[in-house]
């Protein structure tokens, strides 16, 4: 035998599993969506999705190659692209070029790569990249494009989305009522006024369930914030049904499931154990409702999500798994 | 629904190529290097000398203490040397090596293959015949079975638990045995249930050797107390605790030893070799050992003498393929990658494993990306990512308040990483320097 | 502008009423410190290094204070200066020590010691010595992944990339023991730095029998007890089969040095001799008859000094 052998310590197979199968099976699932929303408007979410994604990755590859002189840039293993897509699918499809162009460089400049890349960053980049667009150019973050305009980009006709009409109510806008939302069957398949990614119901459920299938991420997060809007919004409901929404309505609109299946699940930002998850999906829950009830804001998904991001760490250090053989302490 | 583990685990593709391959008894070798370090404690002494001629099942060296085993001659001939020899640990350890001559047995033991199911020692001559023929725990681990035989006076056992699991991938010796030896082994639970005064004993099987399963129930039929279980297929059910927790469902507490739940667990393959010593005389030389790989010509189940070198086993084979990178013994999970081929078995051997050059080489490895996949797979409940960065940073103290000594080293968190961490290489160095501490720390 | 004068007026005096506050709290919990435990601590490093045995210099400034003498106590990175200074600033004498020096006991280079196997795997020498011996067939010698390095605050210990053994730096090395205790194979070791920096010492490690520690390392020492005879000053004692130079003992007259047959003695910073004649070849030109071992811890350039046989083709046994 002409070669070495390699000697190593144990265990000598691996499962196969990479960042990169976990990344691109992310972007698969991600694929309805971005159907849905070519589907309902056209030009503009094809502009905004194609300018974030590549904004991302180009600026990742800047930050690594010419300013950390790491010797490969990090863009391979897909999460720059999954953070374009995510930031994409949280911004309105008339969204001027440059505003996105900023946004991709916070999201990845300031909140990914100045922590250290990958692995490093307390808070989900694209959520943070999305809150700095929506704290920063207020007016053109929430004017969202009437559905069906399927060639126009920047000069689209503007409407209110289901989200702006249920606040209203809960103000007392005059002239505002619950007739005026779409049924549901139009919030289960998209045809209603948002971001690009949050409109269709059924195109982000069916990413979830492909997620789940694949393993890549676990129920727990998920089904504990939608559990929680679901209770904390019924029993709202149950109290005032003049100017709280169904909790099926709650569900239906906004970002809440595009956060709920794709931006709190984000590894790095999530908590690590299952009883910390469902602790994290519990106050997400929460924190959203509360922030669409009675906040100033009419959507509430990003502000509860990076709040908790914050959480991660603490719930971390001291929500531990249960332990094997764990002694039962004696009182 | 078949009985399992509660937390964690994995299921790695089985790649059993080496299944159903009847055991061939593998030729003496010319020259055998017995280690005096082949069990978990003291190191047995040597006491033989240059020159000093040896038959099959003398003893060459005697146990050294409470913990250490004897260990016996596999070979006849003359003892060429007692010197430090490099071992499957890497580094030189005491041996004796043996010119062989021949295969002269002791006359004492018994060679003929007829079944003797009638055991008339007590419960003490029993034990003290297993610890005069050097019987030690042949799942890997090597602890001296005549040390679990006898626990402490606070402790009582109250079942024998018989390890047929087989969990690591590629390995099939333990299978082959229960389908070629199952009235031997029934008997040889008998004997270990009136040395540990039990009346029940249970052997957990795999559920992807349905044969063995089917055959072993048969066989229980004219010995009381003894239930074959079925378990899920999962790794690392062969665990000792995770085997305890499947069976009897009770929990090995953190830092207490197995006996406390009232179990003693004993490898299928020690059970052999446990009925082989009482009822045959034959003291422990020789052991089965599976040999395999892909590119491996003839996988095969060898039963082989204690010393002799992997050349010979791998030969046996079919050679050692052209384009091997990595021979592991043991199993890939837990098993030792070794140096060379001039390595001696010893009485731990369980499997000799090729990989290939493309097989051998692990991903490079990147920061975490904190998936918790590591966290769900552990079934001792620990955190690996945190365990591994902590011991990078050399923060043994919160190490140890993290369990870091529950660990037990299966491999399930490096094997499932997408990161391609190094996990179990950084928890293992944790676990040495807090034992270290704890043990510095009692000595005071 | 009334504004103005208030705002000032109002600030100025909450500021006034908060200085006074303090000053008194300053004054009524003062904790009472011997002021010379401040003084001797700023005549010290300030590394925090460790290497006294105290968690850090003002620790250890607190426990020259409260001694009755400094026997005992000592400031490696510091050295007699600062040893003086604080002996000095106390009144007290400080006891003469020579000045130490990590040493690195191997000189397995790629050269000498064939790579017999690839490690993979974390490049840690503590977790690699876990597993096995290196990635040669001496399982003594130094692994090269670095851990002395790591743990060194001085910048006095770097890996030579060609020989792949640590190098250590005498004018930055302050001997305060880290990589010595973080070597897993015990391979450096503190000794004397020497009159003039000059020092002898076997480089090697390695335990086993003759004939194996030659076939895994050229330069290795066989325990042969050559330089054993040798030595006029019985500096050179055997344990194992390894040769060991006690540096209390040794006078530097470099007799083991020429009679090691394998070169596993190291002389650093010596001038350079010239070659002996040992024998004469065919062609009559003077060849020596061994060749010298490169030494990682030359400080000198001591090209001429080595000198390769003519007759044996020079192995190139760096990679496969």
């Amino acid at each position: 035998m002409s070669n070495k052998l390699t000697v190593s310590l144990s265990p000598h197979i691996h499962g196969g599993d990479s960042v990169q199968k976990n990344m691109y099976g992310v972007l698969i699932a991600l694929i309805p969506a971005f159907i849905v929303s070519l589907v309902f408007f056209g030009l503009g979410a094809l502009i905004v999705t194609a300018t974030s994604v590549a904004a991302c990755v180009f600026f990742e590859w800047v930050i690594t190659t010419l300013f950390l002189k790491k010797e490969r840039s990090t863009i391979a293993d897909g999460s720059a692209i999954i953070t374009g897509v995510l930031l994409a699918f949280n911004l309105p499809s008339n969204l001027p070029i440059w505003i996105i162009v900023l946004g991709a460089l916070f999201a990845i400049g300031v909140a990914k790569m100045s922590f250290g890349g990958l692995g490093n960053n307390p808070f989900n980049p694209a959520l943070a990249g999305r809150v700095f667009l929506l704290l920063s150019f207020p007016v053109q973050m929430t004017t969202w494009p009437v559905v069906g305009q399927l060639t126009t980009y920047a000069d689209a006709t503007t409407g209110a989305t289901p989200l702006a009409l249920m606040k209203g109510i809960i103000n007392g806008a005059p002239g505002a009522s619950f007739d005026q939302l779409p049924d549901s069957i139009s919030l289960l398949i998209g045809n209603n006024a948002g971001c690009i990614g949050e409109v269709s119901a059924i195109a982000l459920i069916l990413g979830l369930v492909y997620m789940l299938w694949r393993k890549i991420i676990t129920w727990h997060i998920p089904i504990s914030i939608l559990g929680t809007v679901f209770i904390v919004a019924g029993v709202m409901h149950w109290a005032n049904p003049s100017i709280y929404a169904s909790p099926v309505v709650h569900l239906l609109t906004g970002g809440l499931l595009l956060g709920a299946i794709f931006m709190a699940t984000d590894y790095v930002t999530s908590p690590m154990t299952s009883k910390g998850m469902i602790i994290y999906g519990v106050a997400i829950g929460f924190l959203t409702i509360m922030i669409r009830q009675f906040g100033a804001y009419p959507e509430g998904m990003s502000f509860a999500i990076l709040i908790m991001n914050a959480f991660t760490p603490l719930i971390n250090a001291y929500i531990k798994p249960k332990r094997f053989g764990e002694v039962a302490k004696k009182k | 629904m078949l009985k399992t583990f509660s937390r964690g685990g994995i299921h790695p593709k089985e790649n059993k190529l080496s299944a159903h391959q009847s055991i061939k008894t593998l030729d003496v070798p010319k020259q055998a290097t017995i280690m005096l370090s082949q069990h978990i404690g003291v190191p047995a002494k040597a006491i033989v000398k240059k020159g000093d001629e040896v038959k099959v099942g003398t003893k060459i060296a005697e146990s050294a203490g409470f913990i250490s085993a004897a260990i016996h001659s596999s070979v006849s001939g003359k003892v060429f040397r007692v010197d430090k020899v490099v071992d499957a640990s890497g580094y030189p350890k005491d041996a004796i090596v043996i010119n062989v001559d021949g295969d002269e047995w002791e006359e004492t033991i018994d060679r003929s293959d007829e079944l003797v199911k009638e055991c008339t020692l007590s419960s003490d001559e029993i034990i003290q015949k297993i610890a005069d023929s050097g019987i030690v725990g042949l799942g890997g681990a090597c602890f001296p079975t005549q040390v679990k035989l006898t626990p402490p006076p606070s402790m009582k056992a109250e079942c024998i638990i018989v390890n047929g699991v087989e969990c690591e991938p590629y390995l099939t010796a333990d299978h082959q045995l229960m389908l070629e030896h199952a009235e031997e082994i029934m008997v040889g639970v008998s004997i270990l249930m009136k040395a540990a005064k039990v009346n029940k004993a249970f052997i957990g099987i795999e559920n992807n050797k349905p044969d063995a399963i089917e055959l072993m129930t048969k066989a229980t039929a004219s010995y009381a107390g003894i239930e074959i279980i079925p378990l899920k297929v999962r790794y690392p059910q062969g665990g000792e605790k995770q085997l305890i927790e499947a069976i009897i469902k009770k929990q090995v507490e953190s830092g207490k030893l197995p006996i406390t739940t009232g179990s003693i667990v004993q490898n299928v393959a020690t059970v052999y070799a446990v009925y082989e010593a009482v009822q045959k005389n034959k003291p422990l030389f020789e052991r089965l050992v599976t040999v395999t790989g892909k590119s491996v010509k003839s996988p095969s189940n060898l039963l082989v003498r204690i010393g002799t070198p992997i050349e010979q086993l791998i030969d046996a084979a079919g050679g050692l393929p052209e384009d091997t990178g990595k021979i592991v013994s043991g199993g890939p999970m837990m098993g030792k990658a070794l140096t060379s081929t001039n390595i001696p078995t010893v009485k731990g051997t369980s499997g000799v494993l090729i990989f290939t050059q493309k097989e051998s080489n692990r991903g490079p490895s990147q920061d975490c990306i904190r998936c918790s996949k590591c966290v769900s797979v552990c079934p001792m409940g620990l955190e690996p990512y945190l365990l591994a960065a902590l011991a990078e940073h050399k923060e043994f103290e919160r190490m140890e308040k993290e369990c870091i000594m529950d660990c037990i080293e299966c491999g399930s968190c490096q094997y499932t990483c997408p990161a391609y961490r190094p996990l179990l290489d950084y928890c293992r160095l944790g676990k040495a320097q807090v034992g270290g501490i704890i043990r510095g720390r009692q000595a005071k | 502008m009334n504004v103005i004068v208030i705002a000032v007026i109002s600030l100025g005096v909450i500021a006034f009423i908060l200085a006074v506050i303090l000053y008194a709290t300053s004054k009524k919990f003062a904790v009472y410190e011997d002021p010379r435990i401040g003084k001797v601590a700023e005549a010290l490093p300030q590394a925090n290094c460790g290497g006294c045995g105290f968690p850090g210099c003002s620790a250890f400034a607190t426990a020259c204070v409260n001694a009755d003498s400094l026997d005992g106590l000592n400031c490696p990175p510091g050295g007699s200066k600062v040893m003086n200074n604080v002996a000095s600033i106390l009144g007290l004498d400080a006891e003469e020590k020579e000045p130490m020096v990590a040493v690195v006991r191997c000189n397995g280079t790629c050269d000498n010691r064939p790579t017999t196997n690839e490690y993979d795997g974390a490049k840690n020498c503590a977790i690699a010595s876990s597993l096995y011996g290196g990635e040669s067939d001496c399982s003594y010698g130094c692994l090269g992944f670095g851990d002395c390095v790591d743990v060194c605050k001085f910048d006095a210990i770097h890996i030579n990339p060609k020989t792949r053994l640590p190098e250590v730096d005498e004018e930055k090395c302050t001997a305060c023991n880290a990589c010595v205790t973080a070597c897993p194979h015990s391979i450096i070791e503190l000794r004397k730095l020497g009159p003039r920096s000059r020092r002898i010492y076997v480089s090697c490690m390695n335990e086993d029998r003759g004939p194996v520690a030659r076939k895994a390392c050229e330069v290795s020492c066989i325990g042969c007890g050559i330089c054993v005879k040798t030595c006029p000053f019985d500096a050179i004692t055997i344990k194992n089969k390894l040769a060991y130079i006690d540096y209390n003992k040794c006078k530097l007259c470099r007799k083991c040095v020429d009679a090691c047959p394998q070169n596993a003695i190291i002389e650093v910073n010596f001038p350079v001799r010239k070659p002996r004649v040992k024998k004469e070849d065919e062609k009559g030109a003077a060849v020596t008859k061994k060749k010298v071992a490169t030494d990682a811890n030359q400080t000198m350039k001591a090209e001429g000094s080595k000198v390769k046989k003519v007759d044996q083709p020079k192995t190139d046994q760096a990679k496969e």
